[in-house]
């Protein structure tokens, strides 16, 4: 299966945000989501047929402009699945873009690798200076019981037209020493949040495996491993809180 | 190429300070994560696969094009998360291009490169070539921390040299996978990451004491 979806943020010219294209296709359907007339546009990925699956090329484009604020969830995990061998591994390329003066917060539910998966996902994310992200990225191997099947993520962050971030984590059957103690250490969930911007948080420890770090430019890294998803979710689930609108930008 | 110079720059005893660093290795030791031979091979073998393979490429890419050593120093930081980890890279950089300097004539890189660049660049005064900088780059992620084993857990050392042994074949794998990769945008260089490498060297920093300093 081949699909694309697109969304285009814009500020609306009263401290609000529209969607100016909001437009998917199964497996990726975009719902707006929220109160209207808020400052902020919500908008969930629907799945609309299991997956991905082995074959499936699937691409999601964001852009937030100058002044909008874009928040992307999902209303539930993805589950990488298996699929008929002779088809190239499934993929999921995410592309956004943050204007200065925009802001995007990504938190969708994680991504499941089903045992026999082969699945990559590519994310490519850039942000003009003066812009905000808070980027999350949550991965669990294998459902409840199950081995994990093989999962690559690629993920590199501009901010400013430098590279901010640069990762890829792999895991499953093709992947060598992923559960051993330098990767996740037997820990069946892992998850990241990006954070940059003009305004950071202050770097901290988060409790167990999981850490708030400073990167080498302006923006933060939050990284957390555990025995299930529960653990990460509650060291990450605190970062990815949009920061809140000026008041006057609501008075207008 | 002279394979004694390649000795030479892979030598254990070369005096650029790597016997202070565990490689993350003191951090699994504590987290209980690492306690034998077995989980040892196991460390090994990831951070080989992940920090191993991210260091060989950019040594050999450093090695193959020292005037952009500040570009790849730069993809370094954005590969390196944890600012403990981007501190020890930076410290053992240093170290190596002071001892370097005294062996070769290295081009000049700054002050305090990232350990992989800096190894890059003296590979190419030494005279040898990008492959020759991989293998000491994939050799060297996995002896600093076997060394290190040794002490921290009082391992058999012939048992703990086994295991570098057996990792051997997966160096030279993962050291012509690196040279390949020479010419390629930096964006695009591996990336391979290990998140308890990373939070492990943040724990780690907060202790007030440790053997190693990473």
């Amino acid at each position: 299966m081949k699909a694309s979806a697109h969304i285009v943020a814009e500020a609306d010219g009263r401290g609000g945000t529209r969607p100016s294209v909001l437009r998917g296709e199964s497996p990726l359907l975009l719902r707006r989501t929220g109160r209207r007339g808020g400052g902020d546009l919500t908008v969930h990925l629907v799945g609309g047929a299991a997956g991905p699956l082995r074959g499936d090329d699937l691409r999601l484009d964001i852009e937030v402009g100058p002044g909008a604020r874009l928040t992307v969830r999902s209303v539930a995990a993805q589950l990488a699945l298996p699929g008929r061998l002779e088809l190239p591994a499934s993929r999921l390329a995410v592309r956004a873009t943050v204007a200065a003066g925009g802001t995007l917060l990504w938190a969708p539910e994680p991504l499941i690798a089903a045992a026999g998966c082969h699945h990559l996902a590519a994310t490519e994310v850039t942000v003009e200076r003066g812009g905000t992200l808070i980027w999350r990225d949550d991965l669990v191997c294998g459902r409840h019981a199950e081995p994990s099947g093989t999962v690559k993520t690629e993920v590199l962050i501009r901010y400013g037209g430098k590279a901010l971030y640069r990762h890829e984590l792999a895991i499953g059957p093709s992947a060598p020493g992923w559960s051993g103690p330098a990767v996740l250490g037997g820990g069946r969930a892992a998850g990241t949040v990006v954070l940059a911007g003009p305004s950071l948080p202050d770097a901290r420890l988060l409790g167990g495996d999981a850490v708030l770090m400073p990167l080498a430019g302006p923006g933060m890294l939050a990284s957390a491993v555990g025995p299930d998803i529960r653990a990460v979710a509650a060291a990450l689930d605190p970062l990815c809180v949009l920061p809140c609108l000026p008041l006057e930008s609501l008075a207008a | 190429m002279s394979l004694a110079t390649l000795l030479v720059l892979g030598d254990g005893r070369l005096p650029s300070g790597g016997h202070a660093h565990s490689g993350g290795l003191e951090a699994q030791v504590a987290a209980g994560r690492v306690h034998d031979v077995a989980s040892t091979g196991e460390f090994l073998l990831g951070r080989l696969v992940t920090s191993g393979l991210v260091a060989a490429v950019f040594a050999a890419y450093s090695c193959a094009r020292v005037d952009r050593w500040d570009e790849l120093d730069a993809g370094m930081d954005a590969r390196t998360p944890s600012p403990a980890l981007r501190k020890a890279s930076r410290a053992q950089g240093r170290a190596l291009l002071r001892a370097g300097r005294a062996m070769w004539p290295v081009a000049t890189i700054g002050r305090d490169p990232h350990h992989p660049v800096a190894l890059g660049a003296l590979a190419n005064a030494a005279g040898l070539g990008p492959l020759e900088a991989a293998v000491a780059a994939a050799h060297g992620t996995v002896t600093g921390p076997a060394s290190a084993a040794v002490r921290l857990l009082g391992l058999d050392p012939y048992e703990v040299h086994a295991l570098i042994a057996r990792l051997a074949p997966e160096c030279d794998r993962i050291a012509a996978d690196a040279a390949s990769r020479i010419g390629d945008p930096v964006d695009d260089l591996p990336a391979a990451g290990a998140p308890l490498l990373d939070i492990g060297a943040e724990l780690h920093a907060t202790w007030e004491v440790r053997l190693f300093a990473s």
